[in-house]
């Protein structure tokens, strides 16, 4: 039986499935007969895992085995537990274990130590109680046990520095021994007296002594002892040194001590070995942290590891050029890991190293010209590696230029990055990534220098459109550069006519199945036939920096639901003054036990209780789906919501709880932004990340390009900061505020195009023709047209007609999707023409956008509803009862949040 | 801490694996053939050191020895010290299995993988190195043959009888 086991065992490791046997294997340990107890000890530790279903047929013999006469049964026993126990059974066999730290054996006492230490890897709380026994072990007779004990208190003292200085005494005189030889003769190794005791120590001490001058005083003695003593020939007394090395450059410093672990270093890098070469790089890493010059003198030595064949100490060596990068040797360092890049297949290190070029660029670049050239190239060899951040980091930084208040020098970099673009195009297969961003740059500032004319750079962006047919996001960047720069010619006033080739693009993506190439398509159609006023107003050029802001307290509203009171309707009940609804709300507030997000939720709902609304446009629905959520799940709910208060209320009724549904997700997904004043950006960033990481999600990837820039503007503080460092700038603040004021009209674009948008959808409900949840979100390109305007009055007649006629664009892109029937085509429009006015006579008294997204999404939903519903009191009893009912906001929401923010 | 211990023959096969946390079998053979297939690339007379990290996550290394026809490999978090690993492995595979072998090749560990399991559990314990004197490491080596064979013997013949009658 203990060969077939053993064959078990083995065919088991070949890769064979093997679980027929582990029944036999835990029989074997309940034998008298230690060989067959030892074989199925190994044979269970090899077979099982700790939550394996035979573990508890195991745990009684384990127990008994651990209370044996026989050492040698307890040591088997005891390796078991290490593998075997896991955090429930921990108490079963803890008391036994406890005993056997006095078991005569040493070799028991050991393992007892490394058991208790493998419980505390599993669950330090149900040990910390015998954490004194460590301390007592550390005396141990026997040295080995010593040792042994040295594990455990480094694990503890890496979680827990202070309350173990008292050892520092300690474990510099066990370590002056050990260097003394005081130990017996059996512990050296190769002439070393106990090595491995020595570098755990060392290592200890490392931790203890990391900016404590008084324990790293005490230190400094016995490791220049060891420095000295150490004997470099063999492979474990450079370990010693090495270990010294890390030991000197982590402890407060130490002049002396510094200047043997410079020695030391020389010594590695001088060495012919491969893997002292190493050390030696990797020593240099952790020193230069402290004295920085200690690197001049090795540079030849580590030029010449950057050249070595071996690819571990290459990967060594660029880490450490990587922590000694200056912006004077930037420039070296950067080109030689592209070079480097370029050479290896392995993704994750290229990835790897591609990030730190990013990085190394952003920091330390010397001219914006030489940063978009490092860009390209590393875009260009490993584009589809390099984080999405990354590229709309690049567009931010063209867009916004680089802080200074010299426009001829933002524009020459715009106009050479435009130039490097042009010429990039001309190679193949180039990397999504880059190509988007490539786009991007021409649609923006491809015409803005005058140097290519509008017809050859459109002609180049048909071409990347052409050439890389089967990338919906670059398609999609490339109509919209399209788009912007048919725009900004309409603007200038010169004539445009479409190239041919750009006709039958458009011919294309117009019956593309991807309804966001569609929509886009339909966009550039709508914006061609526009007078220059309109366009300009829509597509203002070099905008990109502008800021949208946002209405969160959708004050816009306000007239409206006066109005609606004054009819007689009844006001908006706040959340909070609902019973019932009350705890409910609270208990999911502990869930996500954010103070801010209590401010955040009433700040919502107390805004209505001043004007006490009541019914809610559907237009003004429309608009909280400026931001669409990025789940997948939620568009579809959300547009239900706006959908069916104007629709009849049994309907409501009969949707109600769907609708609820997308209430709370909401309300959950806003209450995890720390703030109301950063949750603009935050959602915005999030439809940012979504339609990075989902270019098919077209409902989202749509406001892509409208916020573009504006989300360069909020990729993330650090990258802001890292940017305001470099190029020393506070540029952004600047523009923020300065475009404050400007935003007062896009508001009243968004709900005006929201108008035709809601009733389409009612439309599209109302014949209940299966449309794909992208579909409904038609409305938002008049969004784009978010341009700085002084007075809005003014600009509103103006657009009147233009977004008028979007819309009708959009109603009728709508109908070619889903292929409805003219005539009630005909009844949307006219729904939509009546909203409109209506709308626009409350857009009058706008001042700020209604960008409250989803804050304000809620509060209406919520008030339509119980306004529309059969009975107000009725509806709210099921709003409070589908609450209870588990319709809680999914808690995987902070992840997911955590995933697209990086 | 030590991840795992695995011994393998130039063609790929394993001849021992341990891992000190536990991995499905599938996770293993997979984990095993990623080792493999970055130590054959790897020309002669460089370094002994891979950052594993694409195979085995963050935090991890590895370290290589080439005896004979055999790997040994033993992957590790940054708490260990490289050099200190490269000697474990000179003092599991060239010191203690030469003495206990005398002459060690591949097939010694095939036909004796319990025992050298045994060796094993005797140097590294629940991932930490606990024994390094290979001296100590036979003397309880031997003594457990020696008490198994006891035991072995006197248990013999009453265990097999029990056995031939119970079926």
């Amino acid at each position: 039986m203990k060969e077939y086991i053993i064959r078990l065992v083995y065919v088991e490791m070949l890769g064979h499935d093997a679980s027929f046997g582990y029944i036999h294997a835990v029989k074997m340990i309940h034998d008298d007969s230690l060989l067959v107890k030892r074989t199925g000890y190994l044979a269970v530790t090899l077979f099982l895992n700790e939550d394996h279903d035979l573990i508890i047929l195991i745990v009684n013999t384990i127990q008994k085995d651990l209370k044996s006469d026989n050492y040698l049964v307890v040591c088997a026993a005891l390796n078991a537990v290490c593998k075997l126990i896991n955090e429930e059974t921990i108490p079963a066999v803890l008391p036994q274990i406890v005993e056997l730290l006095a078991h005569p054996k040493e070799a028991v006492r050991k393992k007892a130590i490394m058991a208790l230490h493998r419980f505390y890897q599993k669950s330090s709380s149900s040990v910390s109680h015998l954490v004194s026994n460590f301390r007592k072990r550390l005396c141990d007779n026997d040295p080995g046990v010593m040792g042994a004990t040295l594990c455990p208190l480094f694990d503890l003292i890496t979680n827990d520095v202070n309350s173990y200085k008292d050892l520092v005494i300690s474990f510099v005189s066990i370590l002056k021994q050990v260097a003394e030889r005081r130990l017996p003769k059996a512990y050296d190794y190769h002439q070393m007296p106990a090595p491995f005791i020595q570098i755990k120590l060392l290592k200890i001490l490392a931790l203890l002594g990391s900016s404590d001058k008084q324990a790293s005083e005490n230190m400094y003695t016995v490791v220049g002892d060891i420095f000295r003593k150490c004997d470099s020939s063999s492979n474990i007394g450079n370990a010693v040194l090495y270990e010294c090395i890390c030991c000197v450059s982590s402890i407060y410093p130490n002049h002396k001590l510094l200047e043997s672990a410079a020695d030391a270093i020389s010594r590695f890098l001088k060495s012919d070995s491969h893997n002292l070469k190493y050390m030696g790089i990797d020593a240099l890493g952790r020193l230069i942290k402290i004295s920085p010059e200690i690197a001049e003198q090795h540079q030849l030595a580590v030029i010449d590891c950057l050249e070595d064949p071996d690819d571990t100490l290459k990967r060594k060596t660029f880490e450490l050029l990587y922590k000694m990068t200056k912006s004077t040797n930037v420039e070296v360092i950067v080109d030689r890991m592209i070079d480097y890049m370029n050479s290896i297949n392995d993704n994750h290190y290229k990835t790897e190293i591609a990030s730190r070029c990013v990085e190394l660029a952003e920091q330390f670049a010397p001219s914006n010209q030489w940063f978009i050239q490092t860009m390209n190239k590393v875009f260009e060899h490993a584009g589809d590696l390099v984080n999405i951040k990354v590229a709309h980091n690049l567009m931010r930084l063209i867009a916004e230029g680089f802080g200074e208040d010299d426009d001829t020098a933002d524009s020459q970099l715009r106009s050479s990055a435009v130039e490097s673009y042009l010429h990039i195009l001309g190679e193949p297969k180039l990397p999504s990534v880059f190509l988007q961003v490539i786009c991007w740059v021409l649609g923006e500032y491809g015409t803005a220098d005058g140097k290519y004319s509008a017809s050859y750079i459109t002609g180049k962006l048909c071409d990347v459109a052409e050439a890389y047919s089967n990338d919906e996001t670059v398609k999609a960047y490339a109509v919209t550069a399209l788009m912007k720069i048919y725009a900004f010619e309409i603007a200038a006033g010169r004539k445009v006519d479409m190239l041919p080739e750009c006709h039958s693009l458009m011919e294309e993506f117009l019956a593309s199945h991807s309804t966001d190439l569609q929509q886009r398509a339909y966009e550039l159609q709508a914006v061609i036939g526009l007078d220059a006023h309109a366009v300009e107003s829509i597509l203002p050029s070099d905008a990109s920096c502008e800021d949208i802001e946002v209405d969160k307290a959708l004050s816009f509203l306000n007239d409206y639901i006066q109005e609606s009171i004054e009819k007689g309707a009844q006001p908006y009940i706040p959340e909070s003054e609902r019973t019932g609804m009350l705890n409910i709300s609270n208990f999911r507030n502990q869930d996500h036990h954010e103070a801010s997000s209590h401010g955040l939720r009433f700040e919502a709902y107390e805004l209505p209780k001043q004007t006490v609304q009541a019914r809610i446009p559907p237009a003004s629905l429309a608009s909280t789906e400026l931001v669409p959520v990025p789940e997948a799940m939620y568009p579809r709910e959300s547009y239900q919501t706006t959908t069916v208060p104007s629709v009849s209320s049994d309907a409501a009724s009969t949707e109600l709880k769907l609708r609820l549904d997308g209430v709370q997700k909401r309300w959950g997904r806003q209450t995890h932004f720390p703030s109301t004043s950063t949750s603009n950006s935050t959602s915005l960033k999030t439809v940012n990340g979504i339609t990075q990481v989902d270019g098919s999600n077209t409902a989202n990837s749509r406001t892509r390009e409208t916020y573009d820039s504006r989300k360069q503007v909020e990729i993330s503080p650090e990258k802001q900061k890292l940017a305001a460092s470099l190029f020393g700038g506070p540029s952004k603040t600047e523009k923020k505020s300065a475009t404050g004021h400007k935003s007062s009209k896009p508001s009243s674009h968004m709900v005006k195009s929201h108008a035709p948008k809601s009733s389409m959808e009612v439309a599209s409900e109302k014949t209940s023709v299966q449309q794909p949840p992208d579909l409904l979100d038609f409305g938002e390109p008049t969004v784009k047209s978010t341009a700085p305007s002084l007075d809005p009055f003014k600009d509103l007649e103006g657009l009147l007609e233009p977004t008028t006629q979007v819309s009708s664009a959009v109603n009728h892109s709508s109908t070619a999707a889903v292929t409805k029937s003219p005539d009630i085509m005909g009844l949307y429009t006219e729904t939509t023409a009546g909203a409109h006015h209506k709308d626009s006579d409350i857009l009058s008294g706008l001042s700020k956008p209604p960008m409250t997204n989803m804050v304000g999404g809620t509060t209406t939903m919520q008030v339509a509803q119980s306004s529309k519903g059969p009975n107000l009191k009725d509806s709210l009893e099921k709003d409070a009862l589908v609450r209870q009912i588990g319709v809680t906001p999914s808690s995987q929401n902070p992840n997911l949040f955590k995933d697209i923010l990086g | 801490m030590i991840k795992a211990v695995m011994v393998m023959n130039t063609q790929g096969k394993p001849r021992l694996a341990k891992f000190f946390d536990y991995l499905p079998v599938e996770k293993q053979q997979e984990l095993i053939r990623r080792v493999f297939g970055v130590l054959c690339s790897r020309p002669e007379n460089v370094s002994n050191f891979i950052e594993a990290e694409s195979i085995f996550g963050p935090d991890s290394r590895l370290v290589y020895n080439h005896f004979a026809t055999l790997y040994f490999v033993v992957v590790f978090d940054s708490s260990e010290n490289q050099l200190a690993m490269l000697d474990l492995i000179q003092l599991l595979g060239q010191q203690t299995l030469e003495r206990c072998f005398k002459n060690v090749c591949e097939l010694d560990i095939v036909f004796n993988y319990s025992k050298i399991h045994t060796i094993l559990d005797e140097i590294i314990l629940g991932g930490q190195v606990l024994e390094t004197r290979s001296t100590e490491i036979m003397r309880a080596v031997e003594e457990i043959s020696k008490l198994e064979a006891a035991t072995n013997a006197i248990s013999f013949i009453p265990k097999s009888a029990s056995s031939w009658l119970s079926r």
